[in-house]
């Protein structure tokens, strides 16, 4: 027989269960239809000294939580191929003046302030605004001068001054080694593939945010790829000369120039000869950051990040 | 049918900083209370009377054993229409003037609006607080308090009252009216069960009482019983210094206090000593068959370990 | 339903305004009327931004602050100072005294705010000098922080019912707290990972989210809400203080009153 406080336990208890699931379901639901407004509110007040002022001291929680609505948005932004970042300048300005120290916010700022939508918010002269002010507060941290070159390399193709950072960046003690051979490599070769891969291959390592990253893996699977169809179509430039057509078929390219067997690219798809003697790419939508191999017209779609 | 029947009910708290102590408030307890009783639940402080007082009023949980009030389980939300509680040294909402408070209490005890006003005019003359209109329990006295206490337990015409330390903090006219209050209850057919350490009020009062001690039964019965004439013994008062020869050979213990002479006899030699202090001219004040007190029964009882038979029966032998 | 959850909640009620908190609506007009005032000297296009962000988040910190200060207590200073007993040897159920308790200050907050809202009306016309329909927004933030008061409440019972009045108020204003950052708690735990994250996230869902019912600043800006996102967040207010509440019942069911 249940007494009275039995059956109030039971009841009590499914109520809990219930209104415990029933609350989780819709927030969910919440989240999925409430306006996107919602990183605006959060820079509703866009000044980073009056935030910084709000904070009432606690500077370096906010800054983490700064920190991670930025990643939230960029990642919301990218996943949604947005073609305009513009809180993103913001975000991390506020981010650094709350907490100058934040080296990541700093190398997300190289990675993805700099470059032309919709891999990034295409505004250099922010990102090298950023480096300086984070190099101003961190004058010990080597990685800010990396970034800063960076900027200057990918972005603004400024070889000289990338350069000239790489080697102010390499003068601070417990720099990495590769940053006086960057320097070196950005005076005398700068346009090349080699210091291309170098430079990115040093993002990969030295980053621990994931979609730096990513970003990273993908330049050099453009590197790679550009590479070799500038290889085959030198190749291809060869078979002319000696034989006064462009080759019938990739498979006779290959043949001639004693190549192992037919290339591929770096997914493992062969690659495409055209009758004029161009060399193409399978999926060039695989392939975001290629200047080389795309067929005529083709319009880069959004980028897609691949996982590695 | 019983109004009270307790079975069993016993109570063992974990005490110590990881709460792995076990500290036994209350042993098994057996125990039956008769309607239209005045029934005392004696015992000195923190012997588990006012656990068992909790335990019935549901708010302290059994380790084991149940008990029925009024017939019905003690669990019944239902039953306490018909129960009236007063706490120890009761506290009450002191924002609330005392019509607030017992008009709040009329409405959780189910009493009827249209009633509500009358009953609670007639209870708070009962108890003796009149003009009070107006004046928040924050600015009552003690003894006011204790008077709201008793104006709560009693406003829902209760079949059975539970009080718990009555007579605490009122002054002797305090504690005579509510001594005489107990009493009309009874006349009215109510049960009463109060629990106190005060001897003289239980024996005044009670039909029965159950002893207490370290969450121990140690005796129950009806007082009279309990306090029955010792082996026949009678006291004698008269007026005087000294003791006569005569009465001296009657064998009587005898205290001189002040100019009176107190003296135990044996009980046939009670029409001896009477003439005898009559052939002396002395002036006889009082002549009392002698009885034990509840007092003393009371310290045997807490003095004395129980036999296993008396722990099983709950019972005094 | 039985009456006496009514009678608890309006004691309940009775308790609250005879301690004075109604009060705290003086200090709150003072605050608005000097806001108004003070605004109404500067710049002429943000006074409306000012006295509606100003005064919706006046009424719910104030709200907050009280649903915390008198919730901690009512159950505890209950216990503490016996009251309960006569209470609970009537026929109320324990479940009851509860669920009244929440009632009794829930209305206690509703009027509040109420007032609170004139209040909010009155500066926003003294500024502004006329209503304009969007105003209407104002109301759905108001409803949407008395959304937020009942999930205090019912927290600050859920703590009273088994923990002191102190421990209650750091429990109840770090879930506050929490709550109002509750995005960013998402956004950490989306980066964790491993365990951690699994706990983040759970935690991240189980904090009462403050943030999606904080619609202040789009009232102020006239963003309208779709009638979707009130019911919705209506109904998740509602679970969420029945989930709280069924908590508090529960200790309190098996609680010893010594």
């Amino acid at each position: 027989m249940k007494t009275a406080r039995q059956r109030t336990t039971i009841i009590a208890a499914a109520s809990l269960a219930i209104s415990m699931a029933a609350s989780v379901l819709l927030l969910r639901h919440i989240d999925r239809i409430r306006p996107q407004a919602s990183i605006e509110d959060v820079l509703y007040v866009n000044s980073p000294r009056m935030i910084k002022r709000a904070s009432l001291g606690f500077d370096g929680l906010m800054a983490c939580i700064y920190w991670t609505r930025t990643v939230q948005y960029f990642g919301h932004r990218h996943f949604d191929y947005a073609h305009t970042y513009n809180e993103l300048a913001p975000l991390l300005e506020i981010t650094t003046t709350l907490d100058p120290h934040l080296l990541p916010a700093y190398q997300f700022g190289a990675s993805f302030l700099a470059p032309r939508p919709p891999g990034g918010a295409g505004q250099p002269e922010r990102a090298i605004h950023l480096m300086e002010y984070g190099i101003a507060n961190n004058p010990d941290n080597w990685q800010l001068y990396y970034n800063l070159g960076f900027v200057y390399y990918t972005e603004l193709k400024d070889y000289r001054k990338a350069a000239e950072v790489f080697e102010r960046g390499s003068k601070v003690p417990n720099a990495h080694p590769f940053m006086k051979i960057l320097a070196a490599q950005m005076a005398m070769h700068a346009g090349d593939f080699a210091t291309a891969r170098m430079l990115w291959s040093a993002t990969y390592e030295t980053a621990r945010e994931s979609n730096i990253r990513q970003n990273a893996i993908e330049h050099l699977r453009a590197i790679q790829l550009d590479e070799d169809v500038t290889h085959l179509e030198a190749l291809v430039t060869e078979f002319g000369q000696r034989n006064g057509r462009a080759p019938a078929s990739m498979a006779e390219l290959a043949a001639a120039a004693h190549l192992s067997g037919i290339p591929v690219d770096p997914d493992g798809d062969a690659y495409k000869l055209t009758p004029e003697g161009r060399v193409l790419v399978e999926n060039p939508d695989d392939f975001p950051f290629i200047t080389k191999g795309l067929p005529p017209g083709y319009k880069q779609g959004p980028p897609k990040f691949h996982n590695h | 049918m019983a109004a009270i029947e307790i079975l069993g009910l016993e109570k063992t708290y974990m005490v110590g900083f990881w709460r792995k102590r076990p500290k036994r408030a209350l042993q098994p307890l057996h125990l039956t209370v008769e309607e239209g009783e005045i029934f005392g639940f004696l015992g000195p402080n923190g012997a588990g009377k006012t656990t068992t007082l909790k335990m019935l009023m549901g708010l302290v949980f059994p380790t084991a054993g149940t008990a029925r009030i009024l017939g019905h389980d003690w669990t019944d939300p239902e039953v306490k229409a018909q129960i009236g509680f007063l706490p120890e040294q009761p506290y009450f909402y002191d924002y609330l003037t005392a019509h607030e408070l017992l008009d709040y209490y009329g409405q959780l005890s189910g009493v009827p609006g249209k009633d509500r006003k009358r009953r609670i005019e007639e209870v708070l003359e009962r108890v003796g607080l009149t003009d009070i209109k107006g004046v928040q329990l924050r600015k009552f006295s003690k003894g006011m308090l204790q008077r709201a206490g008793i104006a709560q337990a009693i406003l829902h015409n209760p079949k059975l009252v539970f009080f718990d330390e009555p007579m605490s903090g009122l002054d002797p006219l305090g504690r005579r009216e509510v001594r005489d209050l107990m009493e009309q209850l009874k006349q009215e057919g109510k049960t009463v069960f109060f629990s106190t350490h005060i001897l003289s009020d239980a024996e005044a009062l009670c039909d029965r009482v159950a002893i207490i001690h370290q969450g121990e039964l140690r005796g129950v019965g009806a007082v009279a019983d309990l306090t029955a004439t010792i082996q026949g013994k009678v006291e004698i008062v008269w007026q005087g210094t000294e003791v006569p020869a005569s009465m001296k050979a009657l064998g009587a213990e005898c205290h001189i206090t002040g100019d009176t002479v107190r003296a135990v006899i044996p009980e046939n030699q009670q029409d001896a000593a009477i003439d005898a202090l009559r052939r002396e001219r002395i002036r006889l004040i009082a002549l009392t068959p002698l009885r034990t007190s509840l007092e003393a029964y009371f310290v045997e009882k807490l003095q004395r370990p129980q036999t296993a038979a008396e722990k099983t029966l709950g019972t005094a032998v | 339903m039985s009456p006496r959850i009514v009678y608890i909640a309006a004691n309940t009620f009775r308790e609250a305004v005879r301690d004075r908190v109604l009060y705290n609506l003086i200090a709150f007009a003072l605050l608005l009327s000097g806001a108004a005032i003070f605004v109404g000297q500067i710049s002429i296009d943000i006074e409306r931004l000012v006295v509606i962000n100003l005064g919706l988040t006046a009424v719910s910190l104030f709200g907050v602050v009280i649903a915390i200060f008198i919730g901690i207590g009512l159950v505890s200073k209950e216990i503490e100072k016996r009251t309960l007993y006569t209470v609970l040897s009537r026929p109320v159920r324990r479940w009851e005294f509860i669920v009244g308790k929440f009632f009794g200050l829930a209305g206690t907050l509703v009027v509040n705010t109420f007032f609170m809202a004139i209040g909010v009306f009155g500066a926003l016309l003294y500024v502004a000098h006329k209503f304009s329909k969007p105003d209407a927004l104002i109301l759905v933030a108001l409803y949407f922080i008395v959304l937020e008061f009942l999930i205090i409440c019912s927290l600050a019972l859920l703590f009273s019912s088994f923990s002191s009045p102190l421990l209650s108020a750091v429990f109840a204003f770090s879930l506050f707290v929490i709550g109002s950052f509750a995005d960013d708690l998402r956004g950490f735990a989306g980066m964790a990972h491993g365990i951690t994250r699994w706990v983040a996230t759970g935690a991240a869902y189980l904090v009462p989210n403050f943030s999606a019912l904080n619609v202040i600043s789009a009232a102020a800006h006239q963003q309208p809400m779709s009638s979707q996102l009130i019911l919705q967040n209506t109904l998740y207010a509602l679970f969420y203080t029945a989930m709280a509440l069924s908590g508090a019942v529960l200790i309190f069911e098996r609680r010893n009153l010594k």
